[in-house]
């Protein structure tokens, strides 16, 4: 911390400058998180999204399309259980769970530690869910490549408006469950032109975890933004 | 909610900053907030005066300054502030823009010390340095 007193003391207060970033210590293990991940080479992908909107399931897709083609894991984060990490698993990819209790998002700590033994090099990608929260993830790096954030047609196309800062903070948006969006009359033009408004120029990426619709997408763009070679199926 | 934990940690970087300073009591922290810092001006105030129970910092007063998103347009060929955290465009001619280049600070850039054995029953004195 640099300082540099501005003011004689005096019986006054005395107001000296400071230097100190107040998420310092997140901020620093995040950048070592990230030499790590790129000395190791392996892209990291985070996952946030509110409650419900299919992080696991998208998650859960990815993985088993991904495997054996390339070498991925994933950490899951939840507030509770380990029920994330049980339907992951079933993809055959190492996973492991990151139980917050009542702290309502990942920081780079939890991502050291629930990282410990794994030998980054022997990855591909890792993949990083958060917990369901659209407000306070968007304060922490966790050192990741690439921050994705979901959301379901279900949730209505404003959901961009009413959390900016999680939109503003992401790199791509994935738009999920369309196989519902007729039942619901999701508008994809508001929807878009809202992700648009936030983050001019982010990408989109409309996906079902259901249906496989727009899967293929996603593996492509992916395999291009890691610098992958995966081939279709 | 998790202003909480930044409360704790603004208390833990001034108490570093005291350690060297072991003549000074803080009357004020002067932090930067930035909106995409993800965090509420109200709830950090009121988790800061509960996280300063029992420390140095008691009694304490936080003094945040607000910033705002700040932009580079590429039309107007320099940094320029947004609209708003809804609409990242330029607020003088309206260009899109996702370079963003201010809005996350979080920092804590000044203190306001008085001398441990000194009385202070002034009103504080909040002229801020530039």
């Amino acid at each position: 911390m640099r300082t540099r007193p501005v003011t004689q003391p005096t019986t006054q207060p005395r107001l000296v400058e400071v230097r100190q970033k107040v998420l310092k210590r997140n901020d620093l293990l995040a950048r070592e998180l990230r030499d790590r991940f790129n000395a190791a080479g392996v892209y990291v992908v985070s996952l946030v999204s509110s409650p419900g909107s299919g992080k696991t399931a998208f998650l859960e897709k990815t993985l088993s399309l991904l495997m054996p083609k390339a070498r991925v894991a994933a950490l899951v984060g939840d507030l509770a259980t380990d029920n994330d990490a049980v339907r992951l698993a079933r993809s055959m990819a190492p996973v492991r769970q990151i139980t917050t209790g009542t702290v309502c998002h990942l920081d780079a700590e939890m991502v050291v530690k629930a990282l410990d033994g794994w030998k980054l090099e022997e990855l591909d990608l890792l993949f990083i869910e958060n917990v369901g929260n659209l407000v306070c993830p968007s304060s922490y790096d966790l050192g990741e490549n690439l921050r994705t954030v979901l959301m379901s047609v279900t949730e209505g196309e404003d959901k961009p408006l009413k959390y900016p800062t999680i939109f503003n903070t992401a790199d791509l948006a994935i738009i999920s469950k369309t196989d519902l969006a007729e039942a619901v009359e999701f508008d994809w033009e508001v929807a878009r032109r809202n992700i648009n408004s936030v983050r001019p120029g982010m990408e989109v990426i409309a996906i079902s975890s259901k249906t496989g619709e727009g899967m293929q997408g996603w593996m492509d763009w992916l395999a291009s933004a890691a610098g992958l070679r995966i081939s279709s199926p | 909610m998790h202003e909480l934990s930044f409360a704790l940690g603004i208390i833990e970087g001034v108490e570093d900053e005291l350690d060297r300073r072991p003549e000074g009591r803080v009357v004020a922290v002067h932090l930067r907030l930035g909106p995409l810092s993800g965090l509420v001006k109200e709830a950090l105030l009121f988790s800061y005066d509960l996280a300063c129970e029992g420390t140095r910092l008691e009694g304490s007063k936080l003094e945040i300054e607000e910033t705002s998103v700040v932009l580079f347009c590429t039309t107007c060929n320099q940094e320029r502030p947004a609209i708003s955290l809804q609409h990242l465009c330029c607020a003088i001619c309206d260009t899109p823009s996702s370079d963003i280049r201010g809005g996350f600070e979080m920092e804590v850039f000044a203190l306001e010390l008085v001398d441990e054995d000194a009385t202070c029953n002034t009103t504080h004195n909040t002229t801020q340095a530039s």
